[in-house]
């Protein structure tokens, strides 16, 4: 086997469920995957999956209650952080591990000024820097993150920054403390297209720059070709495809992968239509049996109603009964 | 164009300045169009000047007697007339003014930090302490404000002070609501979580996010509470259960002057007239604060 750098975080069997009053939702089912260092992760999905509650599991900051995580284990650098304390969660988060947000309009605090929020970021981990010198550490992150007039912006509010604008300031706030993993929740989707891929390549930048590891989640197969190397697909709480993405995109094990790639505009020139997968997502835990795509699936077969498929497979990993039968041929298109 | 220069101008005065500087200017300039709050202002700027300055404009002592001249009508030399001791009218409502002002921004005051604090114990760190508050304040807001300060100046003894004190009290839970909601509301916002996110602990959260987020509805409710705080001070004095004679609290010189209402009306009209004239001015800047203070809270 070859040898790979380690994980800096490794997610195992992680299910967290919410306890509402019509019972334990379990939003997100029991999930492996890891992120090594430098590299661009990207997990997909649509919405209601999962996705930010997996997000939200590692950074320890759960709704709680209604939320809890009842299985697995979460290591990062080696370490179960799963059940972590509060005042441990508090170190790791921004020095360590750092995310944002999908609402650039919204992940602000609109009563205080860029510089003040910025400042305060970086003061928060840095207890004993001079003023002077976090000032000119605010100036040059919102140089890095590509914001011009820095000093200026640094004494705005954040309703008087566009959409993007406010996006990077959220990039230099997570980036404050360089953080060896930053979880991106759909940062581009509320933004528009061409907003969309300065954000993106920006952080590929940092990406490369700072070789901080970004785990990029998103709805978006298009975002994930554009940046990552290895991605998971994830539905109804479970991960049903993972691997290389060159491989996905290529030769797609699962119906749903197949889907979400058809469903990308403008990948093959202009489509009349785009393609959209029928159906919607299913409620967390209303379907207990077979496999849970199989409603929506138009190569279900008798046993996909009765037999939970496992995911398996090498680098390139499906769930899928399609792709467990030794011979089989690649789905048809 | 000297016009877009002088807008250029001006916005670039606007960010030299300091942000609560500007945040200040631009509250103002939707404040001052808004004429019902402006005379609301003007009211209590007008009291609030006759009470600092009442040794100098009272022609008279709060308890200068003169028997036969006991309920004159208002005259150049008494304005407002005279009581049924011969005191002049004026000069008590001048003091009265003091007393009303001070009961009403006191207990409003009291009630904000006691009822912010918590507020903020149920609405942050919830679960048992949340219940534990949540229905105190019910039990509090389930009896009408006066009975239950009533009761409170029962057991503290009747005195300008313990009304005081008994307002502020039943006062709390109006505050302790409001914060609390404002805390639930806040805590949810992504800007909070995304603080936490780079480890912000609960503290910082609490004066960073949530306070500055609280501040202007909890100065839109302060300013209308300060009206129904000096409204429920007479209200007590007016029962005996407040001021003591011979302090000229508003509500007490109205019960006193109740059996000349009908030889001596002005006895009773100026004090109800100061009273209403008090409450209606912080009602119209409650209002004010509200209308311009509001498009700035939503997030
Ligand atoms: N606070 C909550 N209370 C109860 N259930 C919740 C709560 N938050 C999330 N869930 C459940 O968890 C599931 C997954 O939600 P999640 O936010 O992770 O989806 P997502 O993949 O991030 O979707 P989106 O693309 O819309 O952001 C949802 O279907 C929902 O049922
Ligand atoms: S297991 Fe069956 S139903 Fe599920 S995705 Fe594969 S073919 Fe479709
Ligand atoms: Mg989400």
């Amino acid at each position: 086997m070859l040898k790979m750098s380690d994980p800096v975080l490794k997610v195992e069997g992680l299910k967290t469920s919410f306890f509402t009053d019509d019972g334990e939702v379990p939003a997100v089912g029991g999930i492996d995957f890891e992120v090594k260092e430098g590299e661009i992760l990207g997990i997909v999905g649509e919405s209601g999956c999962g996705k930010s509650v997996t997000s939200l599991s590692i950074m320890g900051l759960l709704p709680s209650p209604p939320g809890k995580i009842v299985g697995g284990h979460i290591y990062y650098q080696g370490e179960d952080i799963s059940h972590a304390k509060e005042s441990k969660m508090r170190k790791l988060r921004g020095n360590e591990i750092a995310m944002i947000f999908q609402e650039p309009m919204t992940s602000l605090n609109p009563v205080f000024t860029i510089g003040e929020q910025l400042e305060e970021a970086i003061k928060l981990h840095n207890q004993r820097l001079p003023k002077k010198e976090i000032e000119n550490r605010s100036v040059e992150l919102l140089k890095r993150v590509g914001l011009p007039r820095a000093k200026e912006l640094l004494k705005e509010y954040p309703h008087e920054l566009s959409g993007g604008m406010r996006q990077r300031v959220m990039i230099a706030i997570a980036m404050s403390c360089n953080p060896k993993v930053l979880i991106a929740d759909e940062p581009t989707t509320a933004l528009d297209v061409t907003i969309q891929a300065q954000i993106l390549d920006l952080m590929i930048k940092l990406n490369k720059e700072t070789n901080t590891a970004i785990i990029m989640i998103t709805h978006d197969l298009g975002v994930v070709a554009q940046m990552c190397q290895r991605v998971v697909v994830m539905y109804a709480g479970k991960i049903v495809e993972e691997g290389p993405v060159k491989d996905i995109f290529n030769h797609p094990k699962h119906p749903y992968t197949e889907g979400l790639i058809q469903s990308i505009p403008d990948l093959h020139g202009k489509k009349e239509r785009l393609y959209t997968i029928k159906g919607s997502v299913p409620k967390p835990g209303s379907i207990t049996k077979g496999c849970l795509f199989a409603p929506r699936c138009e190569f279900v077969m008798d046993k996909c109603r009765v037999n939970t498929p496992e995911l398996s497979g090498g680098e390139h990993k499906s769930r899928c009964f399609l792709h467990q039968e030794q011979g089989r041929k690649e789905v048809r298109t | 164009m000297p016009q877009t220069a002088q807008v250029h101008a001006e916005t670039r005065a606007a960010k030299e300045r300091s942000p609560f500087v500007n945040a200040i200017s631009e509250f103002w300039k939707s404040y001052r169009k808004n004429k019902p709050a402006l005379f609301g202002t003007g009211i209590i700027l007008v009291f609030i000047l006759l009470a600092i300055f009442a040794n100098f404009i009272a022609p008279q002592g709060i308890n200068d007697q003169n028997i036969t001249n006991k309920l004159q009508a208002p005259s150049a030399a008494h304005w407002f007339g005279t009581d049924d001791f011969g005191r002049d009218i004026f000069s008590r409502i001048l003091f009265g003014a003091r007393l009303s002002l001070r009961v009403g921004f006191l207990a409003v005051i009291g009630s904000i930090v006691v009822g912010t604090l918590l507020g903020i114990l149920a609405g942050y760190f919830g679960k048992v302490l949340d219940v534990v508050i949540s229905r105190l304040f019910d039990i509090l807001l389930a009896f009408p404000s006066i009975l239950l300060s009533i009761a409170i100046v029962a057991i503290l003894g009747p005195s300008l002070n313990n009304a005081l004190v008994a307002i502020a009290i039943v006062n709390v839970p109006v505050f302790g609501r409001l914060v609390r909601s404002r805390v639930l509301t806040v805590k949810e916002e992504e800007y909070v979580v995304a603080a936490r996110s780079i480890g912000m602990g609960d503290m910082r959260i609490i004066f960073h996010h949530i306070l500055p987020n609280s501040i202007a509805p909890i100065i839109v409710q302060g300013t209308l509470n300060i009206a129904t705080a000096i409204l429920d001070a007479a209200g007590l004095g007016f029962l005996g259960m407040g001021a003591e004679a011979p302090l000229p609290e508003w509500g007490k010189m109205l019960s006193d002057s109740r059996e000349y209402i009908q030889n001596a009306p002005w006895t009773v009209l100026f004090p109800g007239l100061a009273i209403v004239l008090v409450v209606v001015g912080f009602n119209l800047i409650g209002d004010g604060l509200r209308d311009a203070l509001d498009p700035r809270m939503k997030n």
